[in-house]
């Protein structure tokens, strides 16, 4: 088998079957999903090319080290079933991993097919079987013996998420309190539907519905309740509640109508829906937009603006493009989209009229300075180049860090000069007794995949607790 | 998850009391906080005072005044139907402490969030005196519950239908100037009540407060929409207040925020009485 595949890979297959999308001119009228994921003889073609390497590069790139080459195996077998199976071992959200991982930075990146094409494309892989068994129904496991021991989980991100299905696997009674109406955190309200359809989170959320786990939305822990009262009523507490309070610049004229944070921005596209007529919330449909920041949240607001109907979309990031930290795939999609990049550029003020509205965003041109400790080049501002670009619509994109509400009401929880939770790396404690966390609310805005490889840590540690309690 | 509306009434043409079924939150709330509801999946959030609570009941009373859709819409409700979300308590409480005398200005539905610090400023020892006001008699809300909540109570309609004619800023002026040791002056109605009021009472050596209504989404701190300057610093409403210190507020750049989506709301209103003429709601 192994011989096969090496033979074919070497033949003919250096470069990956490409994914089958919808056209740019065409999608940036709508918000429908913009890959349309591998046929079945895509998904075919594509995993013959994996080596089968005996020492598999790729699974030490991925945060959860998914069993890379026994899945893609299974596919090549055409058991479909048994390659889901498999990378569910390790991976509860493969539908949403395979979408919105950065591959090529973690387990593509070290493929060894990498080195002299292009690696496989292990992501396109992961979710061809997450969407084939989604199509056929997804099987709930059986859940064993109740434990009589109660856990709560705070904040429905991936990281709360994959702890909720994990201790409800164990046999815990799991609650998890979201302060929004909807669960889901990033992926409900951030990450927009043409990269990850909410049908498909709503179904990840009700498989773990289907385990047990109860959902308490609209309850907000540090108002309604507080994390020592949680303690009180429960035998253990995760805290997953990410990094959601946005940063602004603290420039001129950032209150300016039409200043938003990507926060607000996103959330008020994806979860309230206000580009669908029938929804009731509202976003400024701008003609000139401009998005500050090189992330996939700066990507997803730009190409979100350009789908409302903005005549112009400028993404303003303060270093070079290969600084951006977004998903490449991400950059290449907006750029085929016509978003114009504005690089080593930066915003000085807001510019706005009488009616405090906003018309333009003057910027000074940067260059790379000299090296830092941590040797990166740190774009330093170009005198007397500020120059100004007309706006009406401004979405802020820096940068997000833990909202502090959970600390209301938290004896003994610890945290850093950043605002992050202090936890063990590998368990998730906290310094709190009884209390674990994991996901952005430790790491800071990190990746789903980190968040949920952090939710799985601290289910096994907080199982490992209560067996002792 | 659904909240029951227990009970509804209509206190004055457009004013509405409604007493939501929300244990949870009732058991947490205090003065000074808020809640967000959402009507429907399509429904926008919007913010309203915690008007009052009964913890043991597990009720939260709300009072709105219809002003687009939305409250419209909620004032369409009937009892017995539920409202899809229903989240608090929201904000940072009132700060309420033994302080001496303090004056309560309520404007038009500003009463609603005027009424439970009335009670609990008279709870903690102080002397209440508070003024309402409305346009015209009927539209003035809360005058009992306010007599019984306040050491003394002024009135004040715009048209002269009852008590003083003008504003309630025209009576806080008087009692400031009166001399009397007056600890803390709070205002909360339309912004440029506020504002005004403000004005007013800056000259006098007593320490004011303002309960700020900026547009609001999640209300958690999540978003920054609800921004507002205060003391020159970027101030989230939802969680930084929403009482501020009045002196430092920018009342200008709130009431411009306040208008950004007006065009867009107008046309809600319209496109809403049109179905709602037409039979569809
Ligand atoms: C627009 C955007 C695009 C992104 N794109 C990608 C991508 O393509 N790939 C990738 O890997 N990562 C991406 N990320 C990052 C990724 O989404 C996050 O790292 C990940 O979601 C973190 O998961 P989490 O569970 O720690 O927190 P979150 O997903 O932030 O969830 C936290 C939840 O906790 C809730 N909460 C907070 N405080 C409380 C409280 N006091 N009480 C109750 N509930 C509370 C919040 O409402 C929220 O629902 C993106 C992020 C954004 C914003
Ligand atoms: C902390 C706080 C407490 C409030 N308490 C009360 C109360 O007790 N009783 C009451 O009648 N009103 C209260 N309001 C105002 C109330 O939220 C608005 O009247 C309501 O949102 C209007 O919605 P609409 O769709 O009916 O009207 P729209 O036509 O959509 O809006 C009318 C005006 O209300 C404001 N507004 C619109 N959307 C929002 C929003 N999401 N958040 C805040 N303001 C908005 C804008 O100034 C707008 O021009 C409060 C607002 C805040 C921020
Ligand atoms: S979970 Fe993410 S990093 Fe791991 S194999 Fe799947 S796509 Fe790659
Ligand atoms: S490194 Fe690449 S070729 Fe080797 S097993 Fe992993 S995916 Fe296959
Ligand atoms: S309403 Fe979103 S931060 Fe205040
Ligand atoms: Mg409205």
């Amino acid at each position: 088998m192994q011989e096969i595949h090496g033979e074919k890979a070497g033949k003919s297959k250096k470069e990956r079957t490409p994914m089958p999308e919808q056209p740019a001119e065409e999608r940036i009228k709508n918000f429908n999903e913009v890959a349309l994921g591998y046929t079945k003889e895509d998904a075919l073609a594509e995993a013959s090319r994996c080596l089968s390497c005996k020492e598999p590069k790729c699974v030490e790139g991925c945060p959860v080290n998914v069993d890379i080459p026994g899945f893609i195996k299974l596919i090549c077998e055409e058991d479909f079933s048994g390659a889901i199976e498999k990378i569910k071992g390790t991976n509860a959200l493969p539908a949403i991993c395979g979408r919105v991982c950065p591959q090529e930075t973690q387990c593509e990146a070290l493929c060894v097919l990498g080195k002299k094409g292009q690696p496989v494309a292990i992501g396109r892989l992961e979710r061809f079987c997450a969407d084939y068994e989604r199509q056929q129904g997804v099987q709930v496991p059986e859940v064993p013996e109740p434990t009589g021991k109660k856990v709560a989980v705070v904040g429905s991100g991936p990281a709360g998420l994959t702890a909720a299905a994990d201790l409800a696997k164990l046999g815990h009674k799991v609650a998890v309190f979201e302060s929004l109406h909807k669960a889901g955190g990033v992926l409900s309200y951030g990450i927009p539907e043409f990269r990850l359809p909410k049908e498909i989170v709503r179904q990840e959320i009700d498989y773990i519905k289907q385990l047990g786990v109860e959902f308490k939305p609209n309850y907000i822990i540090g108002r309604i309740k507080t994390l020592d009262e949680l303690c009180d009523e429960f035998d253990a507490v995760f805290l997953g509640t990410g990094a959601g309070l946005p940063s602004f610049m603290g420039i001129p004229g950032e209150n300016l109508n039409g200043v938003y944070s990507a926060n607000e921005f996103l959330t008020r596209v994806n979860l309230m829906k206000a580009y669908d007529p029938e929804y009731d919330t509202r976003v400024r449909v701008g003609k000139h937009v401009v998005v500050v920041g090189g992330g996939n949240v700066a990507m997803d607001a730009a190409r979100s603006a350009l789908r409302l109907g903005a005549d112009e979309v400028s993404i303003v990031y303060r270093r070079g493009e290969d600084e951006m930290p977004a998903r490449r795939e991400e950059i290449e999609h907006a750029k085929e989209e016509g978003i114009i990049f504005r690089l080593l550029t930066n915003p000085v003020r807001i510019l706005g009229d009488e009616k405090y509205n906003v018309t333009a965003v003057e910027c000074i041109k940067m260059e790379l300075g000299e090296p830092d400790q941590s040797g990166r080049r740190s774009p330093v501002p170009v005198e007397g180049s500020e120059f100004t670009i007309p706006a009406d619509v401004v979405v802020i994109a820096i940068g997000t860090s833990p909202n502090p509400i959970i600390f209301k009401g938290s004896e003994g929880l610890e945290q850093n000069r950043r605002g992050t939770v202090v936890a063990d790396e590998e368990t998730g404690a906290t310094s709190k007794c009884g209390v674990f966390a994991g996901g952005d609310v430790v790491t800071g805005a990190a990746t789903v995949i980190s968040a949920m490889g952090a939710g799985k840590k601290a289910a096994k540690a907080i199982d490992e607790y209560l067996k002792e309690k | 998850m659904a909240y029951k509306i227990l009970k509804k009434e209509e206190i004055a043409p457009s004013v509405h009391r409604m007493i939501v079924n929300a244990p949870d939150v009732a058991k947490a709330a205090k003065a000074g906080q808020f809640i967000i509801l959402r009507i429907n999946e399509k429904g926008e959030r919007i913010p309203l005072t915690i008007a009052d609570f009964e913890k043991d009941k597990g009720e939260i009373t709300v009072i709105f005044q219809e002003m687009g859709k939305t409250t419209k819409q909620l004032a369409k409700l009937s009892e017995g139907e539920f409202l899809e979300d229903f989240v608090g308590p929201l904000g940072t409480p009132a700060d309420i402490r033994k302080l001496g005398t303090v004056i309560l200005v309520g404007g038009g539905v500003g009463v609603a969030p005027i009424y439970p610090q009335a009670k609990a400023y008279t709870r903690a020892g102080n002397r209440v005196i508070s003024i309402i006001g409305a346009r015209n008699k009927d539209l003035l809300i809360l005058e009992d519950e306010m007599r019984n909540a306040s050491s003394e109570l002024y009135i004040a309609t715009d048209d002269g239908s009852k008590g003083h004619h003008g504003f309630v800023t025209d009576i806080m002026k008087r009692i400031l100037d009166s001399g009397d040791k007056i600890a803390r002056v709070v205002i909360i109605g339309p912004p440029i009540m506020m504002k005004v009021g403000t004005e007013v009472a800056s000259p006098y050596d007593v320490e004011i407060l303002v309960s700020l209504n900026s547009i609001m989404v999640d209300g958690t701190g999540m978003c920054g929409g609800c921004r507002v300057t205060v003391d020159g610093k970027t101030k989230f409403t939802c969680v930084d207040g929403p009482e501020f210190d009045a002196r430092k507020v920018d009342f200008v750049e709130l009431m411009n925020r306040l208008a950004m989506y007006r065009n867009e709301e107008t046309k809600a209103v319209e496109k809403y009485e049109e179905e709602c003429r037409c039979g569809l709601h």
